[in-house]
């Protein structure tokens, strides 16, 4: 027997063959068996044919490219361990910000990468399956890789050492884990528009960016090299997200109705996430890049703007919560950041309050009506701190049953009110933070009543015991070492003692 | 539809429901105009609680950060019961004062605006 391979292959030809094992027309089982997640969502596909995989022609240079950046990456976080990095960034404040990232964002990241690999499994196309579990590979090697370029760092700082356990118990952590349940709990479509759509390219960009922006700025070499790899995957990830919301829009005019409450729902799940990162950039980073506002014009009303206008022709609108979102965007950092100042006992991180440069950027960033509401709270609180009486709050917070946050957001345009919003279902009353929150509640309540909110399984007696020092041990929260104020921290001792022994080589 | 599924009729299982709680129900409990106390606060009570037991009990251990809150006159304070003004029997239970499982207290005292008059 002999065999002769062709010479040199075509890239259409090679594509053809990486995916041919894959898509067959099965005859002992009925296509819908086969495929039992294509139907039930309601989205009507006349041909599904249509819809062909935008990086069929670049299969070969991604294998080479990705790579290629993992040689870069692994290489830069091996120089960065070796020369001592972390003793480079601003201040020993900023890995806080690194606390909330691999805590919130990194189990995230493996959330989508079993999100993608059901996608891969469940649509009826093989384009669209082999696009998904490319993504799905790819989202995998971001959790890896950003544990990897944490992993430093918890060497020496606290709060780094459970992020997977925790991830699965601590309050604030139940907001980014109810949001990937919900989405891979829905059906392919929903999730597609979920995640490909909504969350990668309506709202990553204000992730990434500042994130990794805010690590250049404070000396972090390690995690701004990590997001350099990423960005590369997140601009595939946006244009298969784009390509595939086109292609369902395009299969069926009664599908524009099915994702537009796709849309108006992810949105806002998504953007009450954002949250953290707004009290992030405004409160966290000790070198500023820019007030979280600013953020949102630039990535949101102006590139989401011309996103959506670009999608008119389809029927498809703005989201119908993006005004309530801009109404917000002056004191949603604000509100989140005294909200965890006072949970700092509850918490895996440090917070801290700013200081008077601090204050006065914030001041001409937001500007009097800011101000106004928020200076005598700061002005309170360090006279509680001056007093030796840091404020934290003794009770729980009561919780939103849809995005899971503390309800602490103010009425969309009162800021002085706390924004209630509540139902009865079946008998039982569900609370909300928002009209958006509400509506998807009200959308699928069998979905929601499930919530594992926090505070309740605390009182439930779920979460190892009734007093404070019990659920710390449950969240794996290290009492006196991850929790309270930057101020008096191990962190910070530790930080002082290397400027000090900066100081003393320099003399 | 109550929720979008694969297998019609799904039913979500209530993980809240008052059973859930040994006895006890949630009630949340917020002061209008003082969000330096950033958020309305949950807890768990018997229905047996009596309604002033909020008042002497639960607000000092709550809310007594606040220079207002020694000025409270407890006598001209209102209150809504899940966003409806409602008017509360003090010597009377949580229950009989028909306050149910997850309700929602909010108490406005007058003429108490916050720090710098800022609802704060």
């Amino acid at each position: 027997m002999s065999v002769t391979a062709p010479k040199k292959l075509s890239l259409k030809e090679r594509y053809r063959i990486l995916t041919r094992g894959l898509d067959w027309t099965t005859t002992y089982q009925e296509p819908a068996k086969v495929f039992p997640h294509a139907e039930f969502e309601g989205i009507k596909i006349r041909d599904w044919d249509g819809f062909v995989d935008p990086f069929r022609l670049t299969m070969d240079s991604y294998w080479k490219y990705q790579a290629e950046k993992e040689r870069k990456l692994y290489a830069v976080l091996d120089s960065f361990q070796q020369n001592n990095g972390q003793t480079a960034i601003t201040d020993g404040r900023y890995v806080n910000v690194l606390k909330i990232f691999l805590t919130a964002i990194t189990p995230g990241e493996y959330q989508a990468h079993r999100g993608f690999a059901m996608l891969g499994r469940q649509v009826p196309n093989v384009g669209l399956r082999i696009a998904a579990q490319m993504q799905s590979l790819d989202e995998l090697r971001h959790a890896q890789t950003q544990i990897h370029s944490c992993s430093h760092y918890n060497k020496y700082f606290d709060g780094l050492h459970s992020f997977s356990y925790q991830h699965d118990r601590v309050w604030y952590l139940s907001v980014v884990k109810s949001f990937f349940d919900d989405a891979r709990t829905s059906g392919p479509f929903e999730f597609l528009i979920a995640i490909g759509f909504s969350f990668e390219y309506v709202l990553t960009n204000l992730l990434f960016v500042p994130f990794m922006s805010g690590a250049a700025y404070n000396g972090d070499l390690s995690t701004v090299t990590f997001g350099f790899s990423a960005q590369s995957d997140e601009s595939r990830h946006m244009t298969l997200g784009l390509e595939a919301i086109k292609f369902v829009l395009e299969q069926h005019e009664d599908n524009a109705a099915i994702v537009q409450k796709w849309i108006d729902k992810w949105f806002w799940r998504g953007y009450r996430i954002l949250a953290i990162l707004a009290m992030m950039m405004d409160y966290m980073l000790p070198k500023r890049i820019m007030p979280w506002k600013d953020a949102w014009e630039i990535y949101f009303n102006e590139a989401g703007g011309a996103l959506f206008a670009d999608l008119a022709r389809y029927g498809i609108k703005m989201p119908s919560t993006a005004d309530v979102a801009n109404k917000e965007a002056f004191r949603l950092s604000t509100e989140t950041m005294l909200t965890f100042y006072q949970m700092g006992h509850a918490s895996g991180f440090h917070s801290w309050l700013p200081s008077e440069d601090e204050l006065k950027w914030l001041a001409d960033a937001y500007g009097p009506e800011w101000e106004r509401l928020y200076l005598p709270r700061f002005k309170y609180f360090r006279e509680l701190e001056a007093k030796g009486e840091h404020y934290y709050n003794p009770s729980l917070p009561q919780l939103c049953q849809v995005c899971q946050i503390p309800m602490f957001f103010t009425e969309p345009d009162d800021p002085t009110k706390i924004c209630f919003r509540d139902t009865v279902y079946n008998g039982d009353r569900y609370h909300f933070c928002s009209d958006g929150c509400q509506h998807i509640f009200e959308n699928e309540p069998e979905k929601y009543v499930q919530a594992w909110l926090p505070v309740h399984q605390v009182m439930q007696g779920n979460c190892g015991g009734a007093t404070i020092d019990d659920v710390r041990k449950y969240w794996a929260v290290e009492d006196g070492e991850d929790n309270y104020d930057y101020v008096g921290s191990p962190d910070e001792t530790m930080w002082k003692g290397w400027q000090a022994d900066r100081l003393k080589v320099g003399s | 539809m109550p929720v979008q599924a694969l297998k019609p009729g799904y039913k979500g299982e209530v993980k809240d429901a008052l059973a859930n709680f040994h006895g006890n129900q949630l009630v949340y409990l917020h002061w209008a105009d003082h969000l330096i106390m950033a958020f309305p606060i949950a807890l768990p009570l018997p229905p047996t609680t009596p309604f002033r037991a909020l008042i002497t009990d639960i607000a000092p251990n709550a809310f007594a950060m606040h220079p207002d809150f020694e000025k409270i006159d407890w006598s001209t304070v209102t209150w809504q019961l899940d966003r409806k003004p409602f008017t509360p029997d003090l010597d009377k239970t949580l229950a009989e004062n028909g306050i149910g499982h997850k309700s929602a207290l909010v108490f406005t005292a007058p003429g108490l605006m916050g720090l710098a008059g800022a609802s704060a």
